[in-house]
């Protein structure tokens, strides 16, 4: 019975925990990234559509470019950042047992960072030259 | 104790295995599998940068890798899944405003992001390969 003016349920109260302050938190991030992809896209399509067909000397020559450099490697943290928010979602979903649930996004997480510091090492290696 | 009775062969409640989806349905599982190859297709971008990164023969192996058969498969497909993710992520940012939801608006979406995609697919492919 909710005896007092209080909207937290028994097992909250007994477990005493309170508000982690951060409930928005993922929806938030979640948000923002996608925002943030939008014109990160159009540059990469736009970007790509004009490499097409271009070997490895023009592809260094564009990449030398620091604006190109700095939206390449906003891009691989963007896009991974945005990639991992979603696919832990996904996976909170669809897997029911618990530990493969904390397993997947765990291993997943684990990839997109890799990949995405991956991605932006190799941008600043070709950029400068490498 | 009385034997309890048979229940009722009441009708169930709509099922997703019966349940006729509609469009809007549709687009909202495929916001949701887009996302998950986008995700898987971020190897492919992180093996393009970083193939520059080893070097003019690993770049070599990358561009000849995507101009067989298989290659230019997954980059359709990525591409595909890009523009539709990016176009029905719009219509999602326009949600999370308060825009857009009445049922007459959400068809017309639909229409907006289908078309989208479609016209912006074949404008990437077609300024790529002029």
């Amino acid at each position: 019975m909710f005896a007092s003016h209080n909207l937290r349920t028994p097992l909250g109260r007994a477990r005493g925990l309170g508000s982690a302050k951060e409930g928005l938190h993922h929806w938030w991030v979640q948000r923002l990234t996608s925002l943030a992809l939008i014109p990160l896209t159009v540059w990469f399509v736009a970007s790509v559509v004009g490499l097409a067909g271009s070997g490895y000397q023009e592809f260094a020559v564009w990449l030398s470019n620091p604006c190109n450099a700095a939206i390449m490697v906003l891009f691989f943290g963007v896009s991974l950042h945005h990639a991992q928010s979603g696919m832990q979602v996904v996976l909170e979903d669809y897997v029911s047992h618990h530990g493969w649930r904390i397993a997947s996004i765990i291993v997943v997480k684990f990839i997109c960072y890799g990949l995405a510091a991956l991605g932006i090492v190799s941008t600043l290696i070709v950029t400068f030259g490498g | 104790m009385t034997q309890a009775a048979k229940p009722a062969a009441r009708p169930l409640s709509p099922h997703l295995q019966v349940y006729r989806l509609p469009l809007a349905a549709w687009l909202s599982i495929t916001h949701r599998i887009t996302g998950i190859g986008l995700t898987i297709g971020t190897l492919l971008l992180t093996y393009w940068v970083t193939s520059a990164a080893y070097g003019p023969d690993a770049y070599y192996d990358f561009t000849a890798f995507m101009g067989s058969p298989i290659g230019y498969f997954l980059l359709f497909g990525f591409s595909v899944a890009m523009f539709y993710h990016l176009c029905n992520g719009i219509r999602h940012l326009f949600w999370d405003v308060g825009l857009n939801y009445e049922i007459a608006e959400t068809k017309r979406a639909n229409v907006i992001v289908l078309l989208g995609t479609l016209i912006l697919t074949a404008a990437a492919w077609l300024l790529a390969l002029a």
